[in-house]
């Protein structure tokens, strides 16, 4: 009886593995065919033929590359500067005393309940006023700011986990509090900032709303917009759509995979909300 | 062309200068009749001992902790700067403006143009069977999702956490892949995979291998269809979240308990009833409250697979509001639905969060 039950859930997970990892083998499959029909035919698919001919006609169409290259640049820069902000505000909320702090911290906190998406709309007057409106600087500020909250409250936590001692350390040594952010902070956080850089990175790498509401110039664009440009309005070239969406979501599964560990524990970590 | 937008930079600016010395002026004087209940307990004996006579005692101490305040204030300045400045620019002044533009009717190329409408955007929204329709289908979705990806999830967890799986980080990983693949990939798989006609991968199986059906179904021409490739999509793309978040907890319960029931002849059933879910309630809370709120805000599936179609019978709170914006370029309409939209979050966010609050559970 034991082994029969061990059986059953055993089949119960493997269907469920299947459910889950089929569709993403029937799209590989789609984009490992030759442009044929627009929407080819299962046998087509399941017959074995492949091509990368979908693959090298993506890479090479609709500025595509530039798409790419634009999405590494925003992405990368994004993380680069939420970590820098993020942390130091962080390291100012765990280890200075000042007036109405905890207001202020509660005042964060309280951004992060809003959805983003609500505040898509004053967010986009607010850049229009700066005239900063299809400019990579508008976007990145965007990106960064709304990041910060979140960021910022992740961050405070494992900074007051680090022992005092450490800061009178430098201090007696006659540092200053951004020596002791510096060379005690910084280098100690790795591993939460390491998982904050990852969760940034690929956040900002499939953002799609305010990338489409703030870039109106088409070089400027970023992939997840740029995948869109391949439904046509007639009928869609699926493999095309396929293989562009794969040599997309490549880097973020790279991630995912090398450093798994870190992932999971991004989304589970305390205050990530999800959606 | 130039001196307009400056004239209008200038505004934003003015506006937010304003805010910024009044809320410091606030600040200063608040905090300068606020007895301190922190702050460095050595320098304020140090100022008591200082203080000469009684009668300026109390002004000294007034002047010292100010003093004090604005020290602090002084060294954590330039880390909590940049900070700061970016959240209250691009998040908290765009609440409080999303409120204010939601007054008006607001245009955006000459937003001082815009008319003062008072509250007919609200009255509006609760006139507009479109609205209905849009809610319908938010709750709708939650109603379908967030019970779905709940039951599935803590079903494949409990089933990955039995003892004699050895492939734990296998299962884990693939059933986590839906989850961190980007939104845009998947709303373009699933409209492939239920494409119309017997080719679509669904239809294929249903209807030429299985002949479960009389003819293909064309998924996203019918209203209901459509939802349920949407709903399909919501529920299969977050099972994984779920599934990942109950295998750590359930890795922290105590191995005794069950041991205990196992020796009193419970069996699993029994023990998942009253050993496992009445433990995992903590956990439980935390996923449905984060499951409703992802789950109101549904957009990009819609937005993506069926564009609100079949002629706006699937659209959603967050889709009609985008569409009012930036297709009909009605700001302040969408600016009163997010309004209502943010309040009804915040108020589930809330109820859930006094639920959440109470529950303290200890073995």
């Amino acid at each position: 009886m034991r082994t029969f039950w061990k059986i059953a859930v055993y089949l119960v997970l493997i269907i469920g593995l299947f459910v889950v990892l089929a569709p993403f083998v029937y799209m590989l499959l789609t984009s490992l065919t030759g442009v044929a029909y627009t929407l080819p035919r299962p046998d087509e698919i399941l017959s074995g033929n492949l091509s990368f001919d979908n693959y090298l006609e993506a890479w090479s169409r609709n500025n595509f590359q530039q798409y790419f290259l634009n999405s590494i640049f925003v992405a990368s820069t994004t993380t680069v500067f939420a970590l820098f902000f993020s942390s130091m505000t962080a390291y100012a909320f765990a280890r200075f005393e000042f007036p109405l702090k905890e207001l202020l911290f509660r005042l964060f906190l309280f951004t992060m309940m809003v959805p983003g998406v609500l505040n898509i709309i004053p967010q986009f007057t607010v850049l229009k006023s700066l005239g900063l409106v299809d400019t990579y600087r508008g976007l990145l500020l965007l990106y960064v700011g709304i990041g910060i909250a979140g960021n910022t409250f992740f961050l405070r936590g494992f900074f007051e986990r680090i022992p005092r001692e450490l800061d009178e350390s430098v201090i007696i040594d006659g540092g200053s509090k951004w020596t002791i952010y510096r060379r005690i902070y910084l280098p100690l956080s790795k591993p939460a900032l390491g998982t904050l850089a990852i969760f940034t990175f690929s956040g900002a790498w499939d953002e799609f709303f305010i990338a489409l509401t703030v870039m109106k110039t088409e070089a400027k664009r970023t992939l997840p917009i740029a995948l869109q440009l391949f439904q046509g309005q007639h009928a869609t070239d699926w493999g095309l759509v396929f293989a562009a969406s794969i040599i997309a979501i490549i880097p973020i599964i790279l991630i995912f995979i090398i450093f798994q560990k870190s992932f999971v524990q991004s989304s589970t970590g305390e205050g990530a909300i999800k959606g | 062309m130039i001196g307009y937008r400056q004239r209008f930079a200038g505004n934003l600016f003015h506006n937010i200068l304003f805010t910024f010395v009044s809320f410091f002026i606030i600040v200063c004087l608040v905090d300068s009749f606020i007895r301190p209940e922190k702050g460095v307990p050595v320098l304020q004996k140090k100022i008591a001992k200082n203080i000469r006579s009684k009668s300026s005692a109390y002004l000294k101490r007034i002047k010292a902790r100010s003093r004090l305040h604005f020290k602090q204030w002084w060294s954590v300045l330039p880390f909590l700067l940049l900070g700061f400045l970016a959240v209250a620019v691009l998040v908290v002044y765009p609440l409080i403006k999303g409120v204010y533009m939601s007054f008006f009717e607001y245009n955006i190329l000459f937003p001082k143009l815009s008319t003062f409408i008072g509250v007919e955007n609200y009255s509006r929204i609760f006139h507009d069977p479109k609205i209905l329709l849009a809610l319908r289908n938010t709750l709708l979705y939650s109603l379908v999702t967030v019970p779905g990806q709940w039951i599935i999830g803590i079903f494949i967890a409990v089933l990955i956490n039995a003892q004699f799986i050895k492939q734990k980080i296998l299962f884990r990983t693939a059933f986590y892949i839906p989850v961190i693949t980007s939104w845009v990939v998947v709303s373009f798989l699933f409209r492939y995979l239920f494409a119309d006609g017997k080719y679509g991968l669904i239809n294929f199986i249903l209807y030429e291998k299985l002949h479960l059906l009389s003819q293909p179904i064309s998924w996203l021409q019918n209203e209901w269809t459509a939802l349920i490739v949407i709903w399909l999509l919501g529920i299969w793309k977050g099972v994984g979240w779920v599934m990942v978040i109950y295998l750590a907890a359930l890795q922290s319960l105590p191995r005794n308990l069950y041991e205990a029931a196992e020796i009193d002849g419970a069996n699993a059933v029994k023990m998942f009833r009253h050993l496992t879910l009445p433990l995992l309630k903590p956990t439980t809370l935390f996923i449905i409250i984060n499951l409703l709120i992802g789950s109101f805000n549904v957009f990009i599936q819609v937005f993506l697979i069926t564009d609100g179609g079949p002629m706006g019978k699937t659209e959603v709170l967050l889709s009609y509001m985008y569409k009012q914006a930036f297709k009909f370029t009605d700001f302040g309409y969408a600016s009163a639905i997010s309004v209502l939209m943010g309040v009804l979050i915040f108020l589930i966010t809330w109820t859930q969060q006094k639920a959440l609050g109470k529950e303290k559970i200890e073995f």
